[in-house]
């Protein structure tokens, strides 16, 4: 009995081909990866193409440009957590089916975990790190602490910041477009009670 | 996830060329919602992502003569926003059902058309046939949200696309691009769907290179429709079945109807018999009644999974009345 | 001098206590700045990846980590499990991988190859006949009270159905792991994700060979534990030998895969039931016979507290068998086993009432007398009916209307101990006035840091902000592991009594510097009053301190009425089934809920909120699925293991029972009760809409279809 996870991967992008050319295609693949970024411009690489090795990527990320080295496959979701220390998303589901990883590119919510870091450049990234500058705190922050919607806190910097967007896009929310639009987060200890008492608060009961 | 080299065009051409390198072992990256989640389980492995979604040909909905143009990296907020598509009501529906603001705005149409299965043998590594020594790992095992129509062959998981039995109620095209620069090709939305008889075939008639890069709808002319989707969670969730219609009226009484399911079998399941028995009838509960039962008539549950029956019957009674905005309740 | 007695407040004197008070950590939370052991980043820390098995079981025979060793990035290679051993459970870790990125170390886990010879596997819990023919079951013993079969024969109503309850998985967001670090060759920094900070050093340093005075644990924030994360678990060991082994930190968190699998779970319950009562509806017998499983171990639910709460039931007949699975092994659940019992017995009480034609409420109130806690259900039963508007709402089982959506109201009650554990703290007033206090404990949520800030708060009378509130680590005075809810009155117990201490000693300052009598001081504002008047500011009392500040030991429990144990509960849920696609929907969900002195009433009701929508989760969508013939847990990830979500919890009322009498007990637990009764009351209320008892939990829309078109229970 082999590992099942090197049996078979499939999608119709790489299902066309037998296995043992994906396993081919592979090893040319990790020649790619040790090559670094000046060998693969030799190697004539078409434009708007990277090499599968470490580049040199710049984010801005709540307001200030940052430049870092990473592979094509490494998620936004790394990057600001394990480079830029910006811990407030959080790694919950290899799947992103829970929101944690929730930040806002060019004000929109997206799972960072969902999107590779490179996909990134040029877009203006900001973490739930940036709803609080020294005293000044935003009211979905401090909404959150007013109706206790926490209890262990993993979950509450993503869903805060999806809280943000959504308000942001509706700024009259009723409870039932609160509850359809924060559907993509979980809470395990069960605080929706607050997150929705706050957003409410925010929207004025969508009136 | 494995390595591989990233890729950014800016037009389609470029994207084609780009996807047909290192023998077309690539993979298209739109939202990201379904790929980024493959690559991490390592379901695939490709040497190259190409990154479409700068492609500003294959943004956004227009309108000309013939219909709605709808560019495959059009979002699912998008979709729900754009004026062209108010009268499309099944895929406000379907948008509506996508209980997170996450994917709605991540989440592109395109994107949802290539939806690889939520079955769980196949996200546990197992393919898309989940075959073992040629038995069906399905078959006898836990099957309780898998195929109840079309399921008589290897392949019993369910298509994931939740706008595709709106789009083919409402006769969508889809227009799939390449392998060469220059091809492209209209098909009706109905025939990309394939039902594999072999793990390499696929979920589409996709082959490796091309992408979907438009989806058209003909003219609403005053059709109606609706989708009705079974969902056990109000938040982010799969569907259990669901239904889409479109109706196309003479005063009260059914003159043209299309009815497909979601869910229900490994791709949309178009329900001829169901939409031909409204034909003639007033929208009520005995028509969309017989609709439903019609549509499940020939269902082949698996072992754990004849309560879906009830459920895909359900979808298709209430999407009927929900179009003629009949329905009352209902969970 | 007036005797110093060692007590909370007069109720009305309070300031603070019992009223609402936001968490102090709330900001640092809901802002992405508190750090979990998961978010620890020092310097050149290595990210850990793992290779689990999955299948059912099977012997290892081959590992190979040459390939792995050589893959770039990888600085360490761990194997939990070589050629020869035994892997008994789908997610059982193989092998740990520890490079400079994640990336590379999941390039370093696929170059590990392992080959393995397959072992028949059992994982199916709830066939008892098919566990029986595979020889996976073993008596837990049986026992009698009274005469059942007289008993029976003389019942005017006899009931006897079957009853069940999944296997969950705690499912903490924050996945388990830890953070470690070496300082030289004998001192290991864990950051681990714990709910015993005091407790675990020891379990790094025995097997480590470290002298357990140099591991040092902080936990300052963990991302949910619920019963699971008492220990350093062989995955922190490996983490900090990977760390030895590299040189440098490393994180090993669990992937959510391997979390769900083997991170702990909610042993199963199912059980065959009868029950019978008088022509009044007095419950005269109880008889069952209940199996489930722990894992391969293959305990199940212990025999011993069934009937749940209604032990008073004269004649009993109770049988027990567990069934050994290939399953990930069972941990402590939030109240454990409490929700199974319950699930199997207030069930079993109103499918009884629907027999007999009766109002469940009355059938529930009417057998009270066989509880631990007849006036305080009686009470709250009363408070919860008017909530829900239960007299009005009410209708017999079945009636729950025309047409597909059907509507029904259902109860249930719990119980709960709630003592307070043992724990010690050091408190200190500064000569400024400043106040901080040190203890090993954790806040899982319960927002420990908030109720310890209002208890010293409270008694020397300044604000919650006044408080410096350190804990966290394992270098601070011991504290209780958070389990069994334990903790608040853990915790609020030693502070009282040191801080009591410390203001005691400082009204002896102020009394000679001001010459006012020591017995007529109160501290109240952030001021020394004497008879209402001010004396002094409390800077000024602290500054007669001198240099030195005040330290005081805090200890507890201690029989002086800080705290108490012993908690009842009642829950009510109105709820809509509809009968065609089998979807239950909560329309209300009431909570009416004792637990002696509230410290936070803010943070009490979250954890009541939370309990509920917590019982929602199992009641209707949550459960491990296990695959016979992979033998895998097949839905291990947040797609596929289905939790409520914001719109699923319907409106929740909850209402904290605390009159004098309950104030007067002293501070008890809260944790785990209001999460055990939720889902016997949703059962409850599905059965009330649609006639029919859908027997095991979640009712999901397939066992509510089945069970619809299998009609009657």
């Amino acid at each position: 009995m082999q590992d099942r996870n090197d049996q078979k991967r499939n999608g119709p992008d790489f299902s066309r081909r037998d296995f043992l050319k994906g396993s081919a295609a592979a090893a040319t693949a990790t020649a790619v990866a040790t090559q670094g970024p000046e060998e693969a411009a030799a190697a004539n690489l078409k434009t708007n193409v990277f090499a599968a090795t470490a580049q040199n990527v710049t984010l801005n990320v709540n307001g200030k440009n940052h430049t870092v080295k990473v592979e094509p496959r490494v998620t936004l979701l790394h990057v600001l957590r394990n480079t830029l220390n910006l811990t407030g998303c959080k790694e919950v589901d290899e799947r992103s089916a829970d929101g944690a990883d929730t930040v806002m590119i060019d004000g929109k919510a997206v799972l960072a975990g969902s999107r590779l870091a490179i996909e990134c450049e040029g877009k203006k990234i900001r973490t739930v790190e940036s709803l609080r500058q020294g005293n000044k705190v935003d009211e979905v922050v401090s909404g959150f602490v007013k109706h206790d919607a926490m209890q262990c806190g993993f979950c509450t910097p993503g869903f805060v910041v999806a809280t943000r967007v959504f308000l942001d896009k509706n700024p009259k929310a009723s409870l039932g477009d609160i509850q359809k639009g924060l559907g993509g987060n979980i809470c395990r200890c069960g605080t929706y009670q607050g997150i929705t008492s706050c957003a409410l608060e925010i929207s004025k009961g969508g009136k | 996830m494995r390595p591989f080299e990233y890729a950014r065009p800016q037009t389609e051409g470029e994207a084609l060329d780009l996807l047909n390198d290192h023998d077309a072992n690539t993979a298209v990256l739109a939202g990201g919602t379904d790929l980024v989640a493959l690559l991490q389980s390592d379901l695939q492995a490709p040497e190259r992502v190409v990154d479409i979604k700068q492609i500003e040909s294959m943004q956004g909905v227009t309108a000309d003569e013939d219909g709605i143009l709808i560019g495959a990296l059009t979002t699912l907020e998008e979709i729900a926003e754009s004026p062209l598509l108010a009268d499309y009501r099944s895929l406000g529906d379907v948008v509506d059902g996508v209980r997170a603001i996450q994917i709605q705005q991540m989440g592109t149409i395109g994107g949802d058309l290539c939806h690889l299965p939520n079955c769980w043998f196949y996200r546990n590594g197992y393919g898309l046939l989940a075959l073992e020594n040629g038995e069906s790992l399905v078959a006898d095992g836990d099957n309780r949200y898998h195929a109840i129509v079309g399921n008589q062959g290897p392949a019993k998981f369910v298509s994931a696309a939740r706008f595709a039995p709106a789009l083919i109620a409402w006769g969508a095209d889809v227009k799939v691009i390449g392998p060469e620069p220059d091809a492209s090709e209209w098909l009706p939305l109905e025939h990309f769907f394939v039902t594999p008889k072999v793990e390499s075939q696929g979920i589409s008639v996709l082959k490796p290179g091309q992408l979907i890069s438009h989806v058209r709808l003909p003219a609403a002319a005053n059709r109606i429709s609706s989708t009705y989707e079974v969902l056990q969670m109000d938040g982010l969730d799969w569907p259990l079945a669901t239904a889409a219609v479109t109706i196309d009226l003479d005063g009260s009484v059914v003159r043209e109807a299309s009815i497909v399911m979601g869910h229900v079998a490994p791709m949309p399941w178009v329900a001829h018999e169901a939409a031909q028995s409204l034909i003639g009838h007033a929208i009520d509960e005995v028509s969309a009644t017989r609709a439903g039962e019609f549509a499940v008539a020939g269902a082949t549950p698996l072992r754990d999974n004849a309560y879906k029956v009830q459920l895909a019957k359900t979808a298709v009674k209430r999407a009927v009345l929900a179009a003629a905005e009949m329905l009352e309740g209902g969970l | 001098m007036a005797e110093r007695k060692v007590a909370w407040k007069a109720r009305k004197d309070n300031s603070l206590i019992g009223s609402d008070i936001t968490r102090i950590d709330g900001i640092e939370k809901a802002s992405g700045h508190a750090k979990y052991a998961a978010d620890i980043n020092t310097a050149g820390t290595l990210f850990a990846r793992l290779l689990t098995f999955k299948g059912g079981a099977a012997v290892v025979k081959t590992v190979d980590t040459a390939d792995a060793e050589k893959t770039p990035g990888v600085r360490a290679v761990h194997v939990f499990n070589g050629p020869g051993k035994e892997v008994r459970w789908d997610g059982t870790i193989v092998a740990a991988v520890a490079a400079d990125t994640p990336e590379q170390a999941e390039d370093g886990v696929r170059a590990i190859k392992v080959t393995y010879e397959t072992k028949p596997h059992w994982v199916d819990e709830e066939d008892l006949a098919g566990a029986t023919k595979a020889m996976r079951t073993k008596p837990l013993g049986d026992n009698q009270k009274g005469e059942v079969d007289a008993a029976l024969k003389a019942a005017k109503h006899v009931h006897t159905g079957y009853y069940g309850i999944a296997t969950i998985s705690h499912m903490c967001l924050e996945t388990h792991g830890s953070h470690c670090e070496w300082n030289g060759e004998d001192k290991l920094n864990v950051h681990l994700s714990t709910q015993n900070v005091s407790g675990t050093g020891g379990q790094f340093a025995g097997p480590l060979g470290l002298d357990a005075s140099n591991v040092s644990i902080t936990c300052n924030y963990i991302g949910g534990g619920f019963g699971s994360k008492f220990a350093a678990d062989e995955w922190g060991l490996a983490c900090a030998q990977l760390s030895k082994k590299a040189g440098k930190p490393v994180r090993l968190m669990l992937d959510r895969a391997t979390e769900l699998k083997i991170g702990g779970t909610r042993p199963s319950g199912f059980a065959k039931v009868t029950i019978a009562a008088d022509a009044e509806g007095n419950i005269t017998v109880w008889d069952s016979h209940h199996w489930g499983t722990s894992g391969i171990a293959g305990s199940t639910i212990a025999l011993g507290q069934l009937p749940y709460c209604f032990d008073g039931i004269p004649n009993r007949n109770r049988k027990a068998t567990g069934i050994s699975t290939n399953t990930g092994p069972n941990r402590a659940w939030r109240a454990p086993p409490h929700p199974q019992l319950c699930a199997v017995t207030d069930t079993v009480i109103d499918d009884l009432a629907a027999k007999m034609g009766a109002d469940s409420y009355d059938i529930f109130l009417k057998n009270l007398d066989k509880t631990k806690k007849p006036d305080v259900y009686a009470e709250e039963m009363k408070i919860g009916a008017k909530l829900i508007d239960w007299k009005a709402k009410w209708h017999a089982h079945g009636k729950g209307g025309g047409g597909a959506q059907k509507r029904g109201l259902g109860m249930a009650l719990h119980q709960w101990g709630g003592r307070a554990g043992a724990t010690t703290c050091t408190v200190k007033v500064h000569p400024d006035g400043a106040v901080e206090t040190f203890l090993g404990s954790q806040d899982l949520g319960t927002g420990t840091r908030t109720v310890i800030a209002i208890t010293l708060a409270e008694t020397f009378g300044l604000g919650v902000a006044d408080v410096k509130v350190n804990l966290g680590n394992n270098s601070y005075p011991k504290a209780n592991p958070s389990g069994g809810s334990i903790t608040v009155g853990g915790v609020t117990g030693p502070h009282r009594r040191a801080g009591l201490e410390a203001l005691w000693k400082i009204y002896d300052l102020v009394a000679a510097k001001y010459k006012v009598a020591a017995d007529s001081l109160s501290a109240k504002g952030g001021k020394i009053l004497s008879a209402g008047k001010a004396v002094c500011t409390w800077k000024q009392a602290c500054g007669l301190l001198g240099a030195m500040p005040l330290e005081v030991q805090g200890q507890g429990p201690k029989a002086d009425g800080l705290t108490s144990q012993g908690v009842g509960g009642i829950q009510m849920a109105d709820v809509t089934v509809d009968i065609e696609t089998g979807i239950v929907k909560i329309n209300e969900l009431v909570a009416v809920q004792d637990c002696g002195l509230i410290i936070d009433e803010l943070t009490a009701r979250s954890q009541v909120y939370g309990g509920l929508i917590m019982g929602i989760a199992y009641a209707l969508s949550e459960e491990r699925v296990m695959d016979n013939r992979t033998g895998r847990f097949i839905n291990a990830d947040l797609e596929n293991y289905k939790l409520p979500r914001i719109g699923d919890i319907g409106e929740l009322k909850v209402h904290m029972y605390q009159p004098d009498s309950e104030y007067e007990r002293g501070v008890v637990g809260l944790g785990e009760p209001p999460v055990i009764s939720t889902g016997a009351a949703i059962s409850n209320a599905v059965a009330n809409a649609t006639g029919v008892r859908v027997p095991v939990q979640p009712l999901t829309p397939q066992r509510v279809l089945e069970a619809l078109k299998g009609g009657q229970a």
